[in-house]
């Protein structure tokens, strides 16, 4: 008879010994589904100089941290860091393990589930526990957003799965959680590669954590036409002290940075407000929207899909709108 | 350098539907074929875009594997248009709904059956199953590195140094063959078919491997060696309770700013 699988697993990224914003959602998450479960929360950092990192991780929901600590793990490593999650997971069986579905995530926690001959599913934004069996339900867009789907490991353990940055809902950190945190020693043979690591540069944030967290947000579509008309988004987005964020379209065509881009492939965001400004309402990019309280939509064709999702729709040309909102929102001083 | 040894690369590609072909009928929640195009996962062209450009750098033999239905050797025969060498159809009955677990069995299996392999070249996803999960998974059965993202691949004495471009950052790497990489589409810009390519492509003898040939028993592969189900596919909807503001411009951005300070928006 085999030992049972227990516990669920949470893989946390770090960015310069702190802790990415998807670890901490992902802990959070964990700890809802592990209550559900009965069973606990495992927060496992690997890196160099990481021992703080734990007491954050027990403050998000972790009831025990599986620390690996050696300067060889202070870049990411895909060889060395499969081989630690694989070890740990042989030797104490976790029922499910979750990570970022970041670029690290996603080059190595593939390994991970091959080495251990499981089911992985990709991308996911939403994870909820069937509760007759403990099933993890993962639920993840297909065909191109239009559909969601749900998904299931049922026969095999552990159930795995990497969750897209900004879906998930953090939890408030309780300070005064307790938890176990345990050292484990670096095994010399995690540390073979043939993988050496020259040089790691991380680009500066610009502003995509901003946008995530925002509590208003002016989204710029491909309808907003002039340069002049993004400087007049810019003015009302400041005057409702909203963050700019863009479509693929314009992110695309450099007119704004990369990392601005709301959606699918981009951040998923979660303000009070969002408005769309020339933004049809594809499904990639209304997924990234539909978790915003209110949401607003000025296009001029009445048959925007963006309509059907919106609290308020203008049919109007943003040429005008623009104008009209800034004598407004000035107006009113 | 990497020695003058006829560098042996592998490149996996899959055929996909054509975005171009396709509709998504909202009222049905399915998908429209409007014909039944399908084309190469563009990521897999920049993929055997880098294995022809080291071919020429180093000497070496492509071979171009995929695994899918019948009408996946068009997509075989245009890569061999394009210049590569040799091409293996992957195809079985058994193997229809795989999942990437599945997939990376048989594709593993193939390439063990080759005569040896330096290099192992895969897209940084596919457009349809949107996953990037096969190439790490595939290394891992072959049992060497991979390194994912690739968008700048220099040569070295024996190893390779990559420039991986992550969505925070960029990392410079070194490492020493058997591996595999799965490129960005910045890596390069793949070439068209030439016409000396599509004579080939029409004569040369693609073979087709089944479980037989790759010794897999047919509970390993496909739906059956899959171990994730879809167990519900859901049209997405959004509810709004959704108001259409009407009047003119200025009359219509006033009722907005009314209702976003009611909410305590504005
Ligand atoms: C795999 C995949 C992933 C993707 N990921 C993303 C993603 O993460 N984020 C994303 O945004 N997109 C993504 N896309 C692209 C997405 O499918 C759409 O193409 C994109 O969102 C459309 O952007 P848009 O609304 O700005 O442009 P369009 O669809 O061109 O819409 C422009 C709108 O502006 C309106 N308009 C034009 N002029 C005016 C005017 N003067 N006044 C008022 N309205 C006007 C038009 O009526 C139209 O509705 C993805 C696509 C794929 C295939």
């Amino acid at each position: 008879m085999t030992q049972k699988n227990t516990g669920i697993w949470v893989w946390c990224e770090t960015h310069e010994n702190a802790m990415t914003s998807v670890s901490r959602e992902l802990l959070s998450e964990a700890s809802r589904l592990a209550l559900k479960r009965g069973t606990v929360t495992c927060a496992l950092i690997f890196g160099s100089d990481i021992a703080l990192l734990a007491k954050e991780a027990v403050s998000f929901g972790a009831d025990r941290v599986y620390l690996v600590d050696h300067p060889a793990l202070s870049s990411f490593n895909d060889d060395i860091f499969t081989a630690i999650l694989t070890d740990l997971a042989r030797q104490y069986r976790p029922e499910i393990i979750l990570a970022g579905a970041t670029d690290r995530g996603l080059a190595f926690i593939p390994r991970v589930a091959t080495s251990l001959e499981t089911g992985l599913t990709a991308n996911c934004i939403g994870l909820d526990i069937r509760e007759e069996d403990g099933v993890l339900l993962q639920t993840r867009p297909a065909w191109e957003g239009n559909l969601m789907a749900t998904i299931v490991c049922a026969e095999q353990k552990p159930q795995m799965a990497t969750v897209r940055p900004g879906v998930l809902k953090v939890s408030e950190p309780d300070h005064l959680r307790q938890g176990e945190v345990i050292s484990v020693e670096c095994n010399q043979e995690w540390l073979t590669t043939n993988i050496e690591i020259i040089s790691s540069s991380r680009s500066i944030n610009t502003g995509s954590s901003n946008l995530a967290e925002a509590e208003a947000v002016v989204c710029i579509g491909r309808g907003i036409g002039s340069g002049k008309n993004l400087e007049m988004a810019k003015e009302v987005a400041a005057l409702l002290h909203a963050e700019i964020g863009a479509t693929r379209p314009i992110t695309d065509e450099g007119l704004l940075d990369k990392a601005l881009q709301i959606g699918q492939t981009g951040v998923n965001i979660t303000p009070r407000l969002y408005i769309g400004f020339g933004v049809s309402g594809a499904m990639p990019h209304v997924i990234g929207i539909k978790n915003a309280e209110v949401i607003v939509a000025v296009n001029k064709d009445p048959k925007a899909p963006i309509f059907e999702m919106s609290t308020y729709g203008l049919v109007a040309d943003v040429n005008e709108v623009l104008p009209a909102m800034l004598k407004a929102l000035k107006g009113e001083g | 350098m990497i020695e003058a040894k006829r560098l042996q690369i592998v490149v996996c590609i899959k055929q996909v539907p054509d975005a171009k072909s396709v509709r998504f009928d909202k009222e049905t929640g399915t998908l429209v074929r409007e014909s039944a195009a399908a084309v190469i996962n563009p990521y897999d062209l920049h993929a055997l875009e880098a294995g022809f450009g080291l071919r020429e750098k180093l000497g070496g033999e492509i071979t171009v594997i995929s695994m899918g239905p019948p009408q996946a050797m068009d997509a075989l025969r245009e890569a061999v248009s394009m210049g590569a060498d040799n091409a293996v159809l992957l195809s079985d009955r058994a193997f229809a709904g795989a999942d990437t677990l599945a997939t990376t069995r048989v594709l593993a299996a193939a390439i063990n059956r080759l005569p040896g392999f330096d290099l192992v070249l895969c897209g940084k996803l596919t457009v349809d199953g949107d996953t990037a999960q096969v190439g790490p998974g595939l290394a891992c059965r072959l049992n060497i590195p991979s390194i994912t993202c690739v968008n700048h691949i220099d040569l070295e004495k024996e190893a390779m140094l990559l420039t991986r471009t992550y969505d925070d950052g960029q990392d410079v790497v070194k490492v020493k063959l058997p591996v595999l990489l799965t490129v960005n589409k910045s890596l390069n810009t793949p070439r068209l078919p030439s016409f000396k390519g599509k004579m080939r492509a029409k004569s040369l003898q693609i073979p087709v491997w089944g479980c037989a040939e790759l010794g897999l028993e047919p509970a390993e592969t496909g739906l059956a060696g899959s171990p994730t189900r879809v167990i519900k596919t859901e049209v997405v909807s959004f509810e709004a309770k959704k108001e259409m503001l009407t009047g003119t411009v200025q009359e219509q951005v006033n009722a907005l700013l009314e209702r976003l300070k009611a909410h305590g928006m504005a």
